[in-house]
């Protein structure tokens, strides 16, 4: 006989399931302005405080508080908002061109317009971003043209990547935008790669890796922080924990204890929470990053705490699996609106130039769509040549490559 | 010309490449300092410092990651692993990520880089030091993939690999590290000092990725190899006395089929050879390739010689290797048909 009781597997549950009342008790709303501003070059053992609290700027009634305040003028603000709006504008015509059989598939960020599109306001030219899906937010606050990614979106003829990628799976070079793979956390050790690959060279350029928090659960996140931690890579790891990944909640991936910055602490990275859906706060902390990376410091972890509003993708319905009023309950607001209060607070903004931009931002975005469909949609018009297909597996074009080519046709 | 091991030539060929191009960075487990476990890469971080040559975490994965981030950036990283029997943790990275990010992103990124990996048995490795992972590669499109069977050829295909603008694997025999061999595990190793192949070009040369080479000629039937099993081959044409054509593919993807076909349209018969297991090996792809292009030339079945469909046995590793006596009887029963 064994005198030990009988074991039993743990496994964690979200807090409510479709029917319930919402519960956001474990986000600890720390007070704007209540978070330390460390110097950038603080030694990580003295800030581990940052991965468990969350760095907030925007307070309930708009003002920016805080040591992390007061890094952005009024015209910057504006742009920022304008980026937002401009990211759900976007997605809200995607998402219909979706549902209308002009694409297969899309992914809006509705909710999380501020990580990205105030993150890119940090970087600077020539560094280089490896996003995973929803970080279109970079390109459209550097000005990538929405018609190209449209072109994207329907493989039409003119698409810059010639069919061949799954709609929104976006590449730019030239705007600092590693090519999205479909595997999750590749792309984050890649980042780690290409920022080595800065030092060595005595470059001054950065790289910043972005994943979900349900993806940390890869190997390649932990090979990650291996390799940026032990080589001191500049660059800024992201994390972006929207609370879900497809139906899974954030707790499968994390545990019930602990948050995800504070995975960066046994690694000896600085780690820093943040208020995803304040734009002020994610411009403060990726700045912060952006400078220790730029000075030799090494890389920094970066949790954004956001909530995504929307459906995971098109194919996803999170009635299934989550209370339909939760986003409302979310206690961090919508960033856009956020945004637009603190503007109209400090007096340059009003309700109706907001309303009047609104209208501005959707026809900008209904002439893209316009010459977008000029080019085709992916059942109709113009689409790249099946001769597509074959070119560019290789540099240059092998024989039994061009073989089967020949075979079908082209 | 200098009288080199296949391990100097790998080392030779890294060694000109960094020289010539400050892009060229070599790390993976235990390549700096100590200069990797068979000492390829002694020697490099002495002379091209520590952040051209180091030492990587044990973490294949992070390690191909890390170089094709590195690639993105503009260097050329050749890398290590340390076995392919390792490769499987970075297999994600390699045939999703590596080989497609030229063609996803429509050219705006691409990948030079190089994953150096010592392969196959005859070493009493043991099941996890001794695989043979080619057709793993081959089935993957935008990888190249190099098995060189001498130091000449290691040198040449090494530098060529490097400089290539796409993902190359290198795989590399480890049984001929030292010395070519004939699949006699009972006799000893002549060293490459004694051959012709071991004289190799002290500087810069490339051979061209793709291209096979005709290392016996013959009429009687023609044998298809890579790696080890060039030298098994031709020990055992020796032995058997049959006029058989030795064709040495270096370049498995891409692959020289006008060479091969041309051989086969003149023998009118074809044995493949190599190590890895038979099921959905690469000689399958050989032999359909002979079928589909050669089959009214050919005068009897095309037959394949190679490992057995199970994991690499430790101790009965020399009734696994498949050597000159096992050749010699596919020879003997094609010439029969
Ligand atoms: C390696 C891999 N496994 C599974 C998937 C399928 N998949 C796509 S998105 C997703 C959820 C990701 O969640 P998270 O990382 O939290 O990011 P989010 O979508 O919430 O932004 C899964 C499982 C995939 N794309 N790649």
């Amino acid at each position: 006989m064994n005198e030990h009781a009988h074991l039993s597997l743990h496994v964690p549950e979200p807090a409510v399931r479709p029917g319930g009342q919402p519960d956001f008790s474990n986000v600890k709303n720390a007070r704007a302005g209540a978070v330390p501003r460390p110097d950038v070059d603080a030694a990580p053992e003295t800030i581990r405080d940052l991965a468990y609290s969350i760095i907030r700027v925007l307070n309930r009634d708009g003002e920016a508080v805080g040591p992390w305040a007061g890094l952005l003028t009024d015209q910057d603000l504006l742009t920022g908002l304008r980026n937002m709006m401009k990211l759900r504008a976007f997605d809200a015509r995607m998402l219909m061109a979706q549902r209308q059989g002009k694409t297969s598939f899309y992914m809006q960020h509705l909710g999380e317009e501020a990580v990205s599109c105030a993150f890119r306001k940090a970087l600077e030219k020539g560094d280089m971003n490896f996003p995973t899906y929803r970080q279109a937010g970079l390109l459209i606050a550097d000005d990538y043209p929405m018609v190209e990614m449209m072109n994207q979106i329907f493989s039409n003829e003119s698409d810059p990547l010639r069919g061949r990628q799954l709609p929104i799976m976006y590449s730019s070079k030239e705007h600092g935008f590693f090519t999205i793979s479909g595997n999750l956390a590749t792309q984050y050790v890649q980042a780690v790669g290409w920022a080595m690959a800065s030092a060595i060279k005595n470059d001054t350029r950065i790289a910043a890796a972005w994943i979900g928090d349900g993806s940390t659960a890869e190997s390649d996140f932990h090979s990650a922080l291996v390799f940026a931690s032990t080589y001191k890579a500049p660059v800024i790891l992201n994390i972006v924990n929207n609370q879900w990944a497809i139906s899974t909640f954030q707790g499968i991936a994390r545990g019930g204890s602990g948050t995800f910055a504070a995975r960066g602490l046994g690694f000896g990275i600085p780690a820093l929470r943040v208020d995803g859906n304040d734009y002020l706060a994610v411009y403060a902390v990726a700045r912060w990053a952006a400078e220790r990376a730029r000075r030799n410091l090494g890389p920094t972890l970066i949790e954004y705490v956001t909530y995504r509003v929307g459906a995971h993708s098109t194919s996803d319905d999170p009635s299934a699996y989550r209370p339909k009023t939760e986003s409302e309950a979310w206690p961090l607001g919508d960033p856009v609106l956020r945004l637009k209060k603190h503007l109209i607070l400090r007096g340059s903004w009003s309700e109706e130039r907001h309303t009047q931009a609104e209208a501005e931002i959707m026809d900008e975005v209904i002439q893209a769509q316009k010459q977008a469909e000029g080019h085709g949609t992916l059942h109709a018009g113009g689409r790249p040549s099946v001769r597509d297909i074959f070119e560019g597996v290789y540099a240059e074009m092998p024989s039994h490559i061009r073989r089967q080519r020949q075979k079908a046709g082209y | 010309m200098a009288r080199m091991t296949m391990i100097e030539a790998v080392r030779s060929a890294m060694d000109v490449s960094m020289a010539r191009d400050e892009n060229v960075v070599v790390f993976g487990e235990d390549v700096g300092y100590f200069g990797g476990v068979f000492r390829c890469t002694q020697g490099l971080q002495a002379k091209y410092g520590k952040t051209r040559c180091f030492d990587a975490p044990i973490s294949e994965s992070g390690i191909v990651g890390t170089a094709i981030g590195m690639a993105a950036y503009g260097l050329k990283p050749c890398v290590e692993i340390q076995f392919a029997d390792y490769m499987y943790p970075a297999y994600d990275q390699i045939t999703q990520e590596a080989a497609r990010i030229r063609y996803r992103s429509n050219g705006d990124f691409t990948c030079p880089i190089v994953l150096r990996m010592p392969t196959g048995g005859g070493i009493f490795g043991g099941q996890t030091h001794s695989q043979s992972p080619e057709a793993l590669f081959t089935h993957v499109c935008g990888l190249k993939v190099i098995v060189p069977s001498n130091p000449y050829d290691a040198k040449g295909l090494l530098i060529a690999a490097i400089e290539d603008p796409d993902p190359v694997m290198f795989l590399e025999p480890k049984r001929l590290y030292n010395g070519p061999f004939d699949g006699h595990h009972e006799r000893p190793v002549i060293p490459w000092s004694r051959h012709e192949l071991g004289d190799v070009p002290e500087g810069h040369f490339t051979i061209p990725i793709g291209k096979a080479e005709v290392r016996r000629q013959g009429t009687a039937v023609t044998v298809i190899a890579y790696g080890t099993m060039v030298h098994v081959a031709l020990t055992a044409a020796e032995e058997t006395g049959i006029d058989a054509e030795v064709i040495d593919l270096r370049s498995l993807l891409p692959l020289d089929l006008e060479t091969i076909v041309q051989s086969v349209k003149k023998t009118g018969r074809c044995v493949v050879v190599h190590e890895a297991t038979l099921t959905s090996g690469f000689g399958a792809e050989v032999a359909a390739l002979v079928q589909e292009h050669c089959f009214f030339h050919l005068e009897s079945p095309v037959l394949r010689v190679t490992g057995w469909d199970t994991p690499y046995p430790h101790a009965q590793e020399w009734d696994y290797f498949p050597g000159p006596l096992r050749v010699g009887r596919a020879l003997a029963e094609v010439m029969e048909a």
